[in-house]
């Protein structure tokens, strides 16, 4: 993770000065259910994104496509130039094959809601075990990287404990450590703090903060944590009914939303305390 | 090696016949099975009795049925016929597996049954006939179903004292006319026929049970 | 008691035999109720056809036809005589093969889609996430099953005399036939395989702790010895029918 000279919500600027993710008008229905309808929208590399919206939106979904955990109905996503969704063949895209996109989503690293530990392995077996196997770490690096990562989350003292032994907010940031060790260029997180109790909420959220400040990842954030929202991410879309209803800095849509739609989602999630 | 098809419909009859005997000691070892299980399952939360019945029913469970069913038949006075001791043999043999299956339903009941029922002052035959049992027993109809086809599938077991069931049968055409090779074969191709289809029909109460 | 003292070591020639059987029979079966049940959760007809029609037919069949089959119909097809206790071996090892293999298949099945989700995430491969994911947690949940079915097994072993296999039982009809000790002679074969159950119970009991204490579970029943010697319930649907 080299570290970025700008620490603060700037907009980055994409060395390649072309989007790293581009949504082209992907459609995604589960039988007769349209969750996302025509969408078309672009992330620039390093750039951080909040994607709000009441639930059923289609929020996850985004994340769910770009994890390649669900196929695009129609329409196609690219990332970093190329195509992901899909794959070139004589001039045409077809859908894409799996060792197509086991090459492509390497680049890609997602933290659950659920945490998803691997139960039947130690804090480190979980950190180093796709390091190792996946990207051919030997087993002294991938163990440097896990130690280093998790004195980040500030869990070193928790490198040989097991995930049943740890809290959920301890959990997540293991998980969040297990990400990174895979040296991500896009980092997908998945309402990471809504599992949690109250209390262990802020712990998750500065790690989170702590990589956003100190790493050029791009993020795609689904959250209800909107102060967090608002300080790191670059860019906020709200989303409805499968399309983005509203997009703009935190500031704007946070304090200005011109919706309806923006207002009465942000009143109601401010309503339920969140 | 050409198959005979001559001798195919030949042995017919006979392994039919053998099928029919097959399919009668499981029918009758299964009602032994069901009824002698419930008792035992309700005889075990007796206590001092219950565990003994226990390790009784253990012992039977661990060994294996052809020494039980030869040991047995053995011992009985030779007026009582091979087919009766098949049938008695397999049916507490697998009693010791159906009192396990009503045991675990029976404890799958709510707590709050049993209570309901001491509230009415019930009397126990009334709690277990009329409260308890009829829950428990259509919670394990599957898996009370899937011992009948464990049971077929034991009878060729029956061979060991000269019961004239469908292995045994088998066995004596075979040698008769040397044509082991199509009379084994067609006894695995019954086997398959009876077995797969009451596979399915199982999967079947398994689903509409489980949907309850 | 005296007569089963004195005939001991022809008990114990005997047992050596039936335990040779369960456990050349319980190898067998492991690795084909492992290849055929992951087979099974290939998302692909052919596969999982294959997997289909082994558990039908091999589950379908008796382990005595299997048994009578292998020694006395293939020797006059292939013109080879199988060993004795290789084919009562073969025998009770595709049966209960069998039953394994539908054992493994829904223990992988059962696996929380959520871990399948973050190994993709990870991105391992196929075979990664079978190896260092999937089957390291299905493995608990396959154990208590396979402990009844390597009972099943070896009481299915028994049957192997029937095509001349000098074991437990064989040694019990011989002893009857020597002495006419009818009661005697079967009674302490039933004492051996009790034991031989007891030991194997046992040892599958260990296992699962192991595998329970490996996903940081406690076992159920609680810790400590008395909870190891204490009898496992028979599942209600899994265990027995070979």
């Amino acid at each position: 993770m080299p570290p970025s000279d700008t620490p603060s919500a700037e907009t980055p600027q994409g060395g390649s000065g072309q989007p790293q993710i581009v949504f082209d008008q992907v459609v995604k229905r589960f039988g007769d259910l349209t969750v996302l309808d025509h969408l078309d929208f672009s992330v620039e590399p390093g750039e951080r994104v909040t994607l709000i919206g009441p639930s059923g939106s289609g929020k996850t979904t985004i994340l769910r496509l770009l994890m390649t955990l669900e196929k695009v109905t129609e329409g196609h996503i690219h990332v970093a130039g190329e195509p992901f969704s899909h794959m070139r063949r004589g001039g045409h895209l077809v859908p894409a094959s799996e060792s197509y996109l086991r090459r492509r989503r390497r680049s890609i690293g997602m933290v659950f809601q659920q945490f998803n530990l691997f139960p039947n392995m130690t804090v480190r077996k979980n950190v180093i075990e796709a390091p190792v196997h996946v990207l051919g770490l030997s087993k002294d690096e991938a163990n440097q990287r896990a130690e280093e990562l998790l004195d980040l989350v500030g869990l070193g003292d928790k490198i040989d404990a097991h995930p049943t032994q740890l809290s959920g907010g301890q959990q997540q940031r293991v998980a969040i450590a297990r990400a990174l060790a895979m040296r991500p260029d896009i980092l997908l997180l998945d309402e990471v703090t809504s599992a949690l109790d109250p209390e262990l909420v802020a712990g998750v959220l500065d790690v989170l903060r702590q990589v956003a400040e100190t790493t050029d990842i791009t993020m795609l954030c689904v959250t209800h944590e909107m102060g967090f929202a608002r300080d790191v991410s670059h860019r906020v879309l709200m989303f409805d009914k499968g399309q983005i209803a509203e997009e703009g800095p935190p500031e704007q849509i946070f304090e200005d939303p011109r919706e309806d739609r923006t207002k009465s989602f942000l009143r109601s999630v401010l309503d339920n305390g969140f | 090696m050409i198959w005979d098809f001559e001798f195919t419909v030949e042995a017919m009859p006979d392994l039919l016949s053998g099928l029919w005997v097959t399919v009668q000691v499981t029918i009758l070892g299964y009602l032994i099975a069901l009824s002698l299980g419930l008792l035992i399952a309700v005889v075990r939360r007796v206590r001092v009795v219950g565990p003994l019945v226990h390790g009784v029913m253990e012992f039977i469970r661990t060994t294996p049925l052809v020494v039980q069913l030869v040991f047995v038949f053995l011992l009985t006075p030779s007026v009582i016929s091979g087919m009766t001791v098949g049938i008695v043999v397999l049916g507490v043999h697998y009693s010791a597996y159906t009192a396990e299956v009503y045991r675990s339903g029976i404890e799958g009941v709510a707590k709050g049954q049993w209570e309901a029922a001491r509230a009415l002052s019930l009397p126990a035959s009334r709690t277990w006939g009329a409260i308890v049992l009829p829950q428990a027993i259509r919670k394990v109809i599957p898996a009370l179903g899937n011992y009948l086809i464990a049971m077929f599938k034991d009878t060729p077991l029956l061979l060991a004292i000269g019961v004239a069931e469908l292995l045994t049968q088998a066995r004596r055409i075979g040698s008769a006319s040397f044509q082991v090779v199509e009379a084994y074969t067609l006894v695995g191709f019954l086997f398959l026929a009876v077995s797969i289809p009451s596979a399915i029909l199982i999967r079947r109460l398994e689903r509409r049970y489980a949907a309850v | 008691m005296q007569f089963l003292i004195e005939r001991l070591p022809l008990y114990l020639d005997g047992a050596w035999v039936t335990i040779q059987l369960t456990l050349g029979g319980s190898a067998l079966a492991f690795v084909l109720a492992m290849a055929f049940g992951i087979l099974g959760t290939i998302n692909h007809w052919l596969p999982r056809a294959v997997a289909t029609v082994y558990v039908e037919v091999f589950r379908g069949v008796a382990a005595l036809v299997l048994m009578f089959w292998m020694a006395f119909a293939l020797p006059l097809i292939t013109g080879f005589q199988l060993e004795d206790r290789f084919a009562a071996i073969l025998a009770v090892g595709l049966n209960v093969g069998a039953y394994g293999a539908e054992v493994v298949r829904a223990a992988i099945n059962a696996v929380p889609k959520a871990q399948v989700e973050a190994t993709v995430a990870l991105n391992l491969s196929w075979f990664q996430r079978l190896r260092l994911v999937v089957l390291p947690q299905a493995w608990a949940q396959m154990l208590p099953t396979f402990g009844n079915l390597i009972i099943e097994l070896m009481k299915a072993t028994a049957v192997a005399y029937l095509i001349g296999v000098v074991d437990l039982t064989a040694v019990a009809q011989q002893m009857r036939q020597a002495t006419g000790e009818t009661i005697v002679a079967f009674f302490g074969a039933l004492l051996f395989y009790f034991l031989i159950a007891q030991v194997l119970i046992f040892g599958m009991r260990l296992l699962e702790r192991r595998a329970n204490r490996k996903l940081g579970r406690t076992p159920p029943g609680g810790t400590g010895l008395k909870a190891l010697l204490k009898h496992p319930a028979v599942s209600g649907s899994g265990g027995a029918g070979i």
